[in-house]
């Protein structure tokens, strides 16, 4: 499969993104940010690439601040 | 022994706050949001856990605007110096605890102008003194929504109503009743929400919080402490976002974990039941003291207007003797004197001397109640 990362500002929207995702089924998972990327927080939630869009305007509609989507 | 001193802090705490602060030590341990592994992960994640529950409790809608704190005094004094600039206008109550009281003298001394409000000897505020008090620089009313003393309730609702009418700030000191009374940041028109852990969250001691309000701008407030917060790290400046920016150093994850277990508590129990249990036996107690014609109670007498928190003093007794021969001959645990509320007490007549305060849980028992009313008797009976 192929995965992409969100990245966020801080660890709170980084949780608040992943519960968001889990209670849509979506499988999601957070990890360390990979060392290419940088980020605000330590970690990044990785999804399924072919999801970026479902996610990213649930994350909206969730009010989770948002720096990032890139492509695994 | 009989613990009634549940306003200074409740115990026992339920079990399960103990098993989760034990879980937390042996299997987590991380510093929360720090370092991107499991553990560190599993930390943080029990923080927002509880952030979210506690955004359920007092109707918040986005619980990035619940910071943590060691205590409701630590919430006060952020919100207070955070937001408060000399010239600005402030109003209170008489009834305020020093958590309040300390603070807002300090202010005054850089340029804050403060009124304070009387309340009636019982403690009691009518919400027609604040509004009249309202000039231009007026810029908040600071209220606690119980008495630590009295345990009078203040008018929540009505003064929240005020507050948005002429575009002002409002700050509850909600220590004593966050967990046992119900409380809506929407509905209450509150703007600032400070709450302890340790009482009747029923969480450790060195847990608190603000719940910042939608009409607070978070960018013009001062923080207490500016330091690390494991997010923005390339940059030297704080944080200008929730609820980072007011959380700078490692928190207290293990005492939040604690408090988690005790909001699930009190969640599970129902906040109405705890405060039905509660009124039932203060109910018993007033009725009990009724009938001992040398003691003399403060504070309403009616459940509606007040909390589990009761006030008497003694005929030819002080304070501090009844709350040492309590200990000594009966086991019984109480706070004697002033209870760091002095204006409180010159409120209710009761300055320097003091009160005997009986503060009960969720925990006290009916047995405990009748115990304590027979105890005061044959004390009576001593002296006599």
């Amino acid at each position: 499969m192929v995965y992409g990362v969100i990245l966020f500002p801080s660890i709170y929207f980084a949780l608040r993104a992943e519960k968001k995702s889990k209670e849509k089924g979506l499988s999601v998972r957070l990890i360390p940010v990979p060392r290419h990327l940088s980020s605000d927080c330590g970690v990044c939630l990785r999804i399924p690439w072919e999801e970026r869009e479902t996610i990213h305007s649930l994350l909206k509609e969730g009010s989770v601040k948002v720096e990032g989507v890139h492509l695994l | 022994m009989i613990y009634l001193d549940n306003a200074a802090t409740s115990w026992p705490k339920p079990p399960e706050v103990k098993e989760a602060m034990v879980r937390f030590m042996e299997e987590i341990g991380a510093n929360p949001g720090r370092s991107g592994h499991l553990l560190s992960i599993e930390a943080a994640r029990i923080i927002y856990e509880t952030r979210e529950i506690l955004s359920t409790l007092f109707n918040v809608k986005d619980s990035s605007r619940i910071v943590f704190t060691l205590n409701a005094t630590e919430s006060i004094n952020l919100a207070l110096k955070g937001l408060i600039r000399p010239g600005d206008h402030i109003i209170t109550s008489s009834m305020e605890h020093n958590s309040v009281m300390r603070p807002l003298r300090d202010l005054e001394k850089k340029g804050v102008e403060l009124s304070v409000v009387p309340c009636s000897p019982k403690g009691e505020l009518d919400s027609r003194d604040i509004e009249k008090k309202i000039q231009s620089r007026t810029r908040m009313i600071v209220l606690n929504h119980a008495s630590n003393v009295t345990g009078t309730l203040l008018p929540l609702r009505e003064v929240g109503r005020i507050a948005g009418e002429h575009g002002l700030l409002f700050l509850v000191d909600a220590a004593q009743t966050a967990g046992v009374y119900p409380i809506d940041m929407e509905n209450d028109g509150i703007d600032l929400l400070a709450f302890t852990g340790h009482k009747s969250l029923y969480g450790p001691q060195g847990t608190g919080g603000l719940v910042i309000g939608e009409r607070v701008n978070e960018k013009e407030m001062i923080p207490l402490k500016h330091g690390g917060t494991g997010s923005r790290s390339e940059f030297e400046e704080q944080p200008d976002f929730l609820p980072d920016r007011f959380e700078s150093g490692t928190p207290n994850a293990v005492g939040i974990a604690g408090l988690l277990a005790g909001v699930r508590f009190v969640l599970k129990q129902g906040v109405e039941p705890i405060r039905r249990h509660e009124s039932c036996l203060i109910e018993k107690l007033i009725e009990g003291f009724k009938e001992i014609p040398q003691i003399t109670l403060y504070g309403p007498e009616e459940m509606k207007d007040r909390i589990a928190t009761l006030s008497f003093n003694i005929e030819n007794l002080s304070p501090s003797e009844v709350a040492s021969l309590l200990e000594e001959e009966f086991g019984i645990l109480c706070r004697p004197g002033l209870h760091c509320a002095p204006s409180a007490h010159r409120t209710i007549g009761t300055f320097p001397k003091g009160t005997v305060r009986f503060s009960l849980s969720a925990f006290t028992s009916d047995g405990e109640v009748k115990q304590s009313i027979e105890a005061v008797r044959h004390l009576l009976h001593q002296k006599d």
